[in-house]
């Protein structure tokens, strides 16, 4: 039964992406120690490079990967003076560890919660937070994250052990919160996500591989967290907000890179299957009775996405579900993407009264800038509106946003 | 484990409460300290005097040791008391330290056990 290298290598990929977390998650709560369950890991995905070729891809591959990780775990300890007790716990776990669970089929208990819990800890940085949930819960290699946020390895291997270190010496527990403190830390876990999620998704064309996939990357995490609490309406409504993004990323920029705005997007090119099911999805989690704010910023985005044209986009509906949003978050951000709807609906006037008392809070904003441009020009003020797009220009690095705004200055 | 609380306010913001608000505060706080040690949360911990009352002994620089009048840092926050908690882990602590009934700022830092 021997199969080529390539095959099994790729396989392995595959298994590694979802067992990953399970296989670190389960060691960290055996051993309490996270360098040594993620070198164990390491050491049983190279055991599966040297075997799976010889005595083919066994049937089922985490459950392999688990029982080598663990043969290894039973060997170091072996080596250590006090390893009773954990010896102990390692051979209790055995027979639960390596039931034959099919690979990414649902257990009573998933390690990956607790392990993205504990990387999503508010008592870490956002960026040790970021770091630590790609590398141990999503398996990109430490080079991966450093490309995708464009920031040195040395950097990114630092910042995971120092957030290493602090779990450890601080005693941040590896548990999923109880109830009373669960929203707070759900809250936590998809603000992370949906940080990474925009890195990907905001990056242009051009940009690294490892960057463009980081919208993958997220909505990937996303799905896994719904399967492991599928009662969090929230959880649900930021996998519908991504997934309805991502249905309409192939719109979104020009065959030259620019990036093209929702209002002039070919809509023959957005996945409408994809669509139905995120709302369908949406529509899951709405039924839930416990409205938030991804929910409502995933209802706006379906309002979008299910229109026949932007003529014939529910403006007034959107317009309601910003002030309904607004109510939950009430950040200048929030505001200026409902004056841009309130345009549609009232005239460009309309928007830019709204636009004024912002002005102080997103002069940083290049957004903030390039929507005033727009409007300024549909009100016939286009002195005003280039002055507006120049200092948007100054703004931002996206080159994508760039050359847009470039076009409009020309 | 071990943890040290470090209870950190403004002396001006306390200054600024009334004799009645200040009383029923300092009785909110006596109860729940008790409470805590009642559960065995925090094992020991003080309330300091004001910081115009600190001293700072500086060993590092030439010349043998210096005395100052004063805190070791100048900030608006002032480390007014601390309790030494012991928790089984940092959520437990963070529990601990986001009940405190004052209007503060609370550090939280694991003590280093050595084992003897």
């Amino acid at each position: 039964m021997s199969r080529s290298r390539e095959t099994t290598d790729a396989r392995l990929t595959e298994v590694l992406r979802e067992e990953r977390g399970r296989l670190v998650g389960a060691l960290v709560r055996i051993l309490g120690d996270w360098d040594v369950a993620e070198e164990l890991v390491q050491d049983a995905a190279v055991a599966a490079v040297e075997h799976w070729p010889r005595q083919g891809i066994p049937d089922n591959p985490g459950a392999w990967l688990m029982t080598t990780a663990r043969r290894r775990a039973v060997d170091r300890l072996r080596r250590q003076a006090r390893y009773r007790e954990r010896m102990a716990r390692l051979t209790a776990e055995a027979s639960a560890m390596t039931r034959s669970e099919p690979v990414g089929g649902p257990m009573a208990a998933d390690d990956r919660l607790p392990l993205l819990f504990t990387c999503c800890h508010p008592a870490l940085s956002r960026e040790a937070q970021v770091a630590l949930t790609l590398r141990t819960v999503g398996g990109l290699e430490t080079p991966a994250v450093a490309r995708a946020f464009l920031v040195p390895e040395a950097t990114i291997a630092q910042r995971l052990v120092r957030a290493k270190r602090k779990i450890r010496d601080a005693g941040i527990p590896f548990r999923v919160p109880d109830e009373a403190e669960l929203p707070a830390r759900l809250g936590e876990v998809l603000t992370v996500l949906y940080l990474v999620f925009n890195e990907g998704y905001l990056a242009s064309s051009g940009a690294a591989p490892e960057r463009r996939e980081l919208a993958r990357d997220a909505e990937w995490l996303t799905s896994l967290v719904a399967r492991l609490m599928p009662d969090e309406p929230e959880v649900i409504g930021l996998l519908a907000l991504m997934r309805l993004h991502l249905a309409r990323a192939d719109a979104r920029f020009a065959p030259d890179g620019s990036l093209v705005l929702l209002r002039d997007q070919d809509r023959s090119r957005w996945d409408r299957a994809a669509i139905a099911d995120a709302a369908a999805l949406l529509a899951r989690a709405e039924r839930t009775g416990r409205p938030g704010p991804y929910q409502l910023q995933a209802a706006i985005l379906a309002a979008h996405a299910t229109a026949p044209s932007w003529k014939a986009t529910p403006w007034p509906a959107i317009v309601a579900l910003y002030d309904a949003l607004l109510r939950l978050e009430p950040t200048p951000v929030v505001r200026l993407n409902r004056a841009l709807a309130l345009a549609e609906r009232d005239g460009p006037a309309a928007a830019l009264v709204e636009l004024e008392p912002l002005a102080d809070r997103l002069d940083g904003y290049h957004l903030f800038h390039a929507a005033r441009a727009e409007l300024l020009r549909r009100t016939g003020e286009h002195d005003l509106a280039r002055d507006a797009d120049r200092r948007a220009l100054a703004l931002t690095d996206n080159p994508a946003e760039r050359r847009l705004l470039e076009e409009r200055l020309r | 484990m071990k943890y040290m609380m470090l209870i950190a306010g403004s002396e001006e913001a306390w200054a600024g409460l009334s004799h009645d608000e200040e009383h029923r505060l300092m009785g909110e706080i006596g109860q729940w300290w008790n409470d805590q040690m009642a559960a065995g949360r925090i094992t020991e911990g003080y309330q300091l005097q004001p910081s115009a009352t600190a001293t700072t002994v500086r060993t590092a620089g030439a010349g043998g040791p210096s005395v100052t009048d004063g805190p070791y840092v100048d900030a608006k926050e002032v480390i007014g008391g601390y309790g030494i908690l012991d928790v089984a882990n940092l959520d437990e602590a963070i529990a601990v330290a986001s009940a405190w009934p004052g209007p503060d700022v609370l550090e939280i830092r694991p003590v280093v056990e050595r084992e003897s």
